[in-house]
């Protein structure tokens, strides 16, 4: 019995974890353990988004006049960002497939690089809600632009329209920030996560680890950032776009 | 053997061209201009019964959210081309949290706690 085994055990790629039977076997199993993380994480948001809908239906004109604060052109540019950067992860994923080092060196360093840029931007995002108090919890919470639009000129110059919010209203702008901050930050924490990850694969896929047959942990990583893409998807309509009008 | 065989034909790693990606990006871009282009307008509502009203902007953003997401799934992350496990496992997760959303937010609205 054990001398037949040992010819079959020679011929596995040296990738191969012995309690697979075969390669294919190992990449289903693998990707499938990725698919059901996948669905938790799914889960996780889900909770988030419930909460926002719940909250937004409750304090709808809060709600609204909150969602003005957020900047359409960096929630765009960072959408075109990330998407971009889903793009060039699946072309690392099919560089890896057709085994090209230098192509999939560069593939990978370029989604690092959008990564960057992405939670650069989110940072100038997060930094003016610093500046203006409305950073929920701690720096003095500032109701003033909502109890008095025009006290807010660049943004009153946009929504004319939006009146002030009597005093218990405008206090629960507070609720969306809470929650902009919230489900923001939890899709910034997922995407820097990445960015570490991404950082690590740079380094295997340079001393050719990827690129000889064994593309499962490239595979599984771009599913996790493609995930992440969309999240932000949802969120850029949540946040920034439905509001616009209400 | 024959049996591995088969299983393996069936389950074949499909390798998507750059082509294909290339065609979805620029689908993702252009469903990200049109859905803020949505944006500008105010495209009115439905009052489809006393005390409920149907907005239409939010429902345009998020019917081209989801078909960029779906995009997304079925090339980026190659659903189109994966094992009906995997596939199971996708339309599953998607369902059971529509569920779980549709279920509370069934709770929340209905329940007579008044107004805030």
């Amino acid at each position: 019995m054990e001398e037949a085994d040992h010819p079959h055990h020679e011929e596995h790629p040296s990738y191969q974890r012995h309690h697979f039977e075969s390669v294919d076997q190992q990449f289903d199993a693998t990707n499938f353990a990725m698919w059901l993380f996948l669905v938790t994480e799914v889960m996780f948001f889900g909770g988030l988004f419930a909460s926002y809908l719940i909250m937004r239906n409750w304090y709808y004109r809060p709600f609204v006049e909150g969602s003005h604060q957020l900047s359409i052109f960096w929630g765009t540019a960072n959408t075109a960002v990330l998407i971009v950067s889903s793009f060039t992860m699946a072309m690392a994923v099919w560089s890896a497939e057709v085994r090209r080092k230098g192509t999939l060196l560069l593939c990978l360093s370029l989604t690092l690089l959008l990564g960057f840029v992405f939670l650069g931007i989110k940072g100038i995002e997060w930094h003016e809600k610093w500046e203006k108090h409305h950073v929920p919890g701690i720096h003095q919470y500032s109701i003033a632009a909502f109890l008095d639009p025009a006290s807010d000129p660049e943004v009153h110059k946009q929504y004319p329209d939006d009146q002030p919010l009597p005093y218990d209203l405008a206090q629960k702008t507070e609720q969306y920030f809470f929650l902009y901050f919230a489900m923001t930050g939890m899709h910034a924490l997922h995407m820097a996560i990445g960015c570490g990850i991404l950082i690590f694969m740079i380094v295997r896929a340079k001393a050719g680890a990827y690129t000889a047959g064994h593309v499962t942990f490239v595979e599984n990583f771009g599913l996790y950032w493609h995930f992440v893409d969309i999240i932000w998807i949802y969120l850029f309509a949540l946040l920034y776009l439905i509001s616009r009008h209400g | 053997m024959s049996e591995q065989h088969a299983r393996t034909a069936e389950n074949e790693h499909h390798i998507v061209s750059p082509k294909t990606y290339l065609a979805i990006l620029f689908a993702l871009l252009l469903g990200t201009a049109l859905t803020v282009l949505a944006s500008y307008f105010d495209l009115g509502e439905w009052h489809i019964a006393s005390g409920l009203t149907l907005f239409w902007n939010p429902v345009v953003a998020l019917a081209i959210a989801t078909c960029k997401a779906t995009l997304v799934v079925l090339f980026f992350m190659h659903v189109k081309y994966s094992s009906r496990l995997t596939k199971l496992t996708v339309a599953s997760g998607i369902f059971l949290f529509l569920v779980l959303i549709g279920m509370t937010l069934a709770d929340y609205t209905s329940r007579a706690w008044g107004r805030w």
